[in-house]
C-alpha cells in the first residue's frame, strides 16, 4: 500500500491532538505502519502515544546543535506505542520569531533526512489551530499531505474555523492535489450535533467521516498520558476511534471542498436554533437608545 | 548634434513609451517630462517616489541600504549592527566611499561589518538574545566605541523582534547610546524612506541626549548636514565655511561622531548639503529648537559662491565679509581651472541620472565648464525635488523619474549626449556603446568635487573622460576598413 500523508486541522482546543494519537493508536494497533509530525510550537502532539511531556523537538535540537544541518534523524525521531514514529517540528515560546518557519524547516529537515520511508503506510501532520500565515500550510503543498481531514463540533466557531480551514484548502487544491477527506466530529453534545455537522459537511461538499461522542474516559487516559485504545482497550470509546480508523483506511471520498458564505453559515446556526435571526434595527445601537428587551 | 526642440523631446518620449505593455506605458509616462522653467509645481508634470514596476530594471535600493548605506553608516565612532543574515551587510560593506580619520578597528569603525548573522533558529525563535550577546561582546571587543546603531534587515520585522527593549536593557548596562532602526528592506518604494526612518531614529534616540546639558556656544555654530564625504566633499566644504569665520560644530554624517550629532541642537543655523535625505532632521530641528536651515550647493565656483553669500546673510557683518574674503581669495584658482578645461568642454552635453541632491546641484558645476545638462533624473526624488530641478534645468530638456534601463539607453541613443554621469551599474553599459562615462555616485573614486578644491578635481576628470582618446579607437580595426563600403551602402 502507498503511503498516505494527512493532515489534521480545527479550531485551537477541538482536540486535535487527542483525537488524533487515538486515531493513530487504532491504526497502529489494526498493524499499520504510522508517523505522527507535529507541527505546532507547543510540541504537544505525540505525549500520549510516547508517554511524555514533550518531546525534543526538530526546532529545540537545531537551535542546541547550532542549525538543522547538524542533526542526525534518530536525534529527533522517537517511537512510542504500537511502533508509532514521532516527531515534533517544535517552535519558539509565544510572543517570539516566527513559529511558521519552525514547521517548514522541520518538514524540509524530515524530507531530507528521509523520514518518509516506504514501509509507512501513513504519516498524520497535527498542524496548529489557525492557518495563520504561510507556515502552517507547509503540510498540505505540493507532496506531502494529500487528504485533510477538519475536527470539528457543533459549536458555532468551530464550524467557522472548519468553513475557514476549507477556504485554504481550495487555493492548494487548485494548484495540486490535496483534497478534503472529511469532518472529524469530536462531541461537545450540544443539540442535534450530528445532524448539523453532517450538514455542514454537504455544503462543504465532504462528509461527516465519524462522530466521536464525548466520553471521561479519553480524560482519564489522559491524564496518564496514554491513548484510550492503550489505556483501556475494551473501553468502549477505544471502538470509537478503532471505527474512526476504519473509515479512514476505506475512505475514498476526496473532494476539492465548497466553502460558503457567512450568510450562509449563518442561516445553518440559524436552521438549527444555535444563532437567533438577526434584528438590524438594533445594530450599532447604545443602551440608552434601544434598551435590552426584558 | 544640436539641442532637440520641446516638440522633438515630446515625441521622443513618446516614441520610447510605445514597446510597453500599456498599463507600463500609462505608469511610465507619469514620470517623464519635458522641462518647462515656467512651471511652479512639479507635481503637475511629473510623478515620483511612487513604487518601480517589476521588470524595468530600476536601479533603486531598498530603507536599509538607505538608513545603514547613507545615513547611519558613515558615523565613524559607532558600530552599525546589520541585524539579520549576513549578506546586507557583508555586500554592502565600505561600498560608499565615506572617508574619515581615525583608526578602524579601535576608535572608528566606517568600513567594518557587524552583522547578528541570522540562521534559521534566530528566525524561528526570534534573534533578540543574540543581539544582546552580539552587543556585549561589540563591548568587549571594541571599547572605545561610542554607541551602537541597530540598522533592520527585513526579517526582524516579519518575525517581530523586540529590538527597542534590547536597545534600551543595552544602552543602560553600558551608558552608552543603542539606537535601534526599523529600516527593514520592504518598507516603502526605495531608499528614501529609509532615510525618513533613519532621521526619525536620530530625533528620537539621539538629539534628546544632551538636551539641557551645558555647551558653550559661539553665534557663528553651524552644522554641516547630509554631506557624507564622499571622497572628502565634507573636508573641501568645511574650510570654506571655517574660512569665512563659522565654527562648524557637527558633520552628518561624513567622517561625522555621535557627539557631533547629539550637540547640533545648539548650532545656529543647519547647512543641508543633501536635502533628499536629511531635511527630516532638519525640519525638525527648525521645529522644536527654532534652527533655521538652509540648503547650500557647493558644486562649481558660480554656486559655492552663490551658497557662501546666502550663508553669510544669516550671519553678522564679520562673516558676510568672510564670505566676499573666500570668494576673493578663490577667485584666480578658479579663473585658472577654468581657462584651462573650459575651451576643452566647451559646448559638450551632459546627461545625468543620479540619486539625492546631485541631479540638480551638479548642474551649475557643468555650466561654469561651459557645459550644458540636457537631462537629468533622480532615482529616489520626491515632488520637491523637482521643484527644484524645473528651474536649474534648461527648457525642453528631459526629465525622468526612476528611468528605466530601457529609457535611460533609448534616450541616449537619441539625445547623443558627450557625457553621461550616472552610477556604477550604468557604467559599462553606457562605456561599450562608446559614450564616455563618469560614475556621480562615487566620483569614480576620485573627488572630492566639493567646494573650490573639489571644483578643480571634477574639471580635470570630466575633461580626462570625455577627451580621452580611446573613444576614437572604439571601432575594431578590420571593421573600420570596411567603413566606407557600408556607407556608400547605406547611403
Amino acid at each position: 500500500m502507498a503511503l498516505r500523508q494527512c493532515a489534521i486541522y480545527g479550531k485551537g482546543g477541538i482536540g486535535k491532538s487527542t483525537t488524533t494519537q487515538n486515531l493513530v493508536a487504532a491504526l497502529a494497533e489494526s498493524g499499520k505502519k504510522v508517523m505522527i509530525v507535529g507541527c505546532d510550537p507547543k510540541a504537544d502532539s505525540t505525549r500520549l502515544i510516547l508517554h511524555s511531556k514533550a518531546q525534543n523537538s526538530v526546532m529545540e535540537l537545531a537551535a542546541e546543535a547550532g542549525s538543522v544541518e547538524d542533526l542526525e534523524l534518530e536525534d529527533v525521531l522517537s517511537v512510542g506505542y504500537g511502533g508509532i514514529k514521532c516527531v515534533e517540528s517544535g517552535g519558539p515560546e509565544p510572543g517570539v520569531g516566527c513559529a511558521g518557519r519552525g514547521v517548514i524547516t522541520a518538514i524540509n529537515f524530515l524530507e531530507e533526512e528521509g523520514a518518509y520511508t516506504d514501509d509507512l503506510d501513513f504519516v498524520f501532520y497535527d498542524v496548529l489551530g489557525d492557518v495563520v500565515c504561510g507556515g502552517f500550510a507547509m503540510p498540505i503543498r505540493e507532496n506531502k499531505a494529500q487528504e485533510i481531514y477538519i475536527v470539528c463540533s457543533g459549536e458555532m466557531m468551530a464550524m467557522y474555523a472548519a468553513n475557514n480551514i476549507a477556504k485554504g484548502i481550495v487555493k492548494y487544491a487548485n494548484s495540486g492535489s490535496v483534497r478534503l477527506a472529511g469532518l472529524i466530529c469530536n462531541s461537545r453534545q450540544t443539540d442535534r450535533e450530528d445532524e448539523l455537522i453532517e450538514a455542514l459537511a454537504r455544503m462543504l461538499g465532504t462528509q461527516m467521516i465519524h462522530f466521536i461522542p464525548r466520553a471521561n474516559s479519553v480524560q482519564h487516559a489522559e491524564i496518564r498520558r496514554m491513548t484510550v485504545i492503550e489505556y483501556d482497550p475494551t473501553n468502549p470509546q477505544a471502538d470509537e476511534y478503532r471505527s474512526l480508523a476504519k473509515k479512514i483506511v476505506e475512505n475514498k471520498k476526496f473532494v476539492i471542498p465548497t466553502p460558503i458564505t457567512m450568510d450562509e453559515l449563518e442561516a445553518l446556526l440559524m436552521e438549527f436554533g444555535i444563532m437567533e435571526v438577526e434584528d438590524a434595527s438594533i445594530i450599532g445601537k447604545k443602551a440608552a437608545e434601544v434598551p435590552v428587551a426584558a | 548634434m544640436s539641442a532637440l526642440t520641446r516638440e522633438e523631446t515630446e515625441a521622443l518620449i513618446q516614441e520610447v513609451l510605445e514597446v510597453y505593455p500599456e498599463k507600463a506605458r500609462k505608469d511610465r509616462e507619469k514620470h517623464l517630462m519635458v522641462n518647462d522653467q515656467s512651471i511652479e509645481q512639479s507635481k503637475k508634470c511629473i510623478t515620483s517616489n511612487r513604487k518601480s514596476l517589476p521588470g524595468v530594471m530600476t536601479i533603486r535600493g531598498c530603507a536599509y541600504a538607505g538608513s545603514k548605506g547613507v545615513v547611519w553608516g558613515p558615523i565613524k565612532d559607532m558600530i552599525h549592527i546589520s541585524h539579520g543574515p549576513v549578506g546586507c551587510g557583508q555586500y554592502s560593506r565600505a561600498g560608499r566611499r565615506n572617508y574619515y580619520v581615525g583608526t578602524t578597528g579601535i576608535n572608528t569603525f566606517g568600513t567594518m561589518n557587524f552583522t547578528s548573522d541570522f540562521q534559521e533558529k534566530d528566525i524561528v525563535f526570534g534573534g533578540d538574545k543574540k543581539l544582546a550577546k552580539v552587543m556585549t561582546e561589540i563591548e568587549g571587543l571594541f571599547p572605545l566605541n561610542k554607541g551602537i546603531s541597530i540598522q533592520s534587515e527585513c526579517p526582524i520585522g516579519l518575525i517581530g523582534d523586540d529590538i527597542e527593549a534590547v536597545a534600551k536593557k543595552t544602552a543602560a548596562e553600558t551608558g552608552k547610546p543603542v539606537v535601534p532602526v526599523r529600516c527593514e528592506g520592504f518598507r516603502g518604494v526605495s531608499q528614501s524612506l529609509g532615510h525618513h526612518i533613519a532621521n526619525d531614529a536620530i530625533r528620537d534616540w539621539v538629539l534628546p541626549r544632551r538636551e539641557g546639558k551645558a555647551f558653550e556656544g559661539t553665534p557663528y555654530d553651524v552644522a554641516v548636514i547630509g554631506d557624507y564625504n564622499i571622497g572628502g566633499d565634507a573636508w573641501s566644504s568645511r574650510i570654506l565655511l571655517e574660512e569665512m569665520g563659522l565654527r562648524v560644530i557637527a558633520q552628518w554624517s561624513g567622517d561625522g561622531t555621535i557627539a557631533e550629532m547629539e550637540k547640533t541642537p545648539y548650532v545656529k543655523l543647519n547647512l543641508i548639503h543633501c536635502y533628499r535625505s536629511m531635511n527630516y532632521i532638519a525640519r525638525h530641528m527648525e521645529e522644536k529648537y527654532s534652527i533655521p536651515w538652509i540648503e547650500y550647493n557647493f558644486f562649481g565656483p558660480t554656486k559655492v559662491a552663490e551658497s557662501l553669500r546666502a550663508i553669510a546673510a544669516h550671519f553678522d557683518d564679520k562673516i558676510k565679509a568672510g564670505a566676499e574674503r573666500v570668494i576673493a581669495k578663490y577667485q584666480a584658482m578658479m579663473d585658472e581651472v577654468i581657462a584651462k578645461y573650459k575651451p576643452r568642454l566647451q559646448g559638450k552635453r551632459v546627461m545625468l541620472y543620479v540619486g539625492g541632491l546631485r541631479p540638480r546641484h551638479v548642474i551649475g558645476a557643468y555650466e561654469d565648464l561651459g557645459m550644458e545638462v540636457v537631462g537629468t533624473g533622480y532615482e529616489f526624488g520626491h515632488g520637491d525635488d523637482y521643484d527644484r530641478t524645473i528651474k536649474d534645468m534648461g527648457n525642453a530638456t528631459l526629465i525622468y523619474d526612476d528611468v528605466t534601463g530601457f529609457e535611460f539607453e533609448e534616450f541616449v541613443k537619441r539625445v547623443k549626449p558627450d557625457l553621461v554621469g550616472s552610477g556604477i551599474k550604468e557604467k559599462f553599459i553606457f562605456q561599450k556603446m562608446g559614450v564616455p562615462f563618469r560614475q556621480m555616485h562615487s566620483w569614480d573614486y576620485s573627488g572630492p568635487y566639493h567646494g573650490y578644491d573639489g571644483f578643480a578635481i571634477f574639471a580635470r576628470d570630466m575633461d580626462m573622460t570625455i577627451n580621452n582618446p580611446c573613444w576614437s579607437k572604439m571601432q575594431a580595426p578590420w571593421l573600420k576598413k570596411a567603413e566606407p563600403e557600408a556607407e556608400k551602402k547605406a547611403a
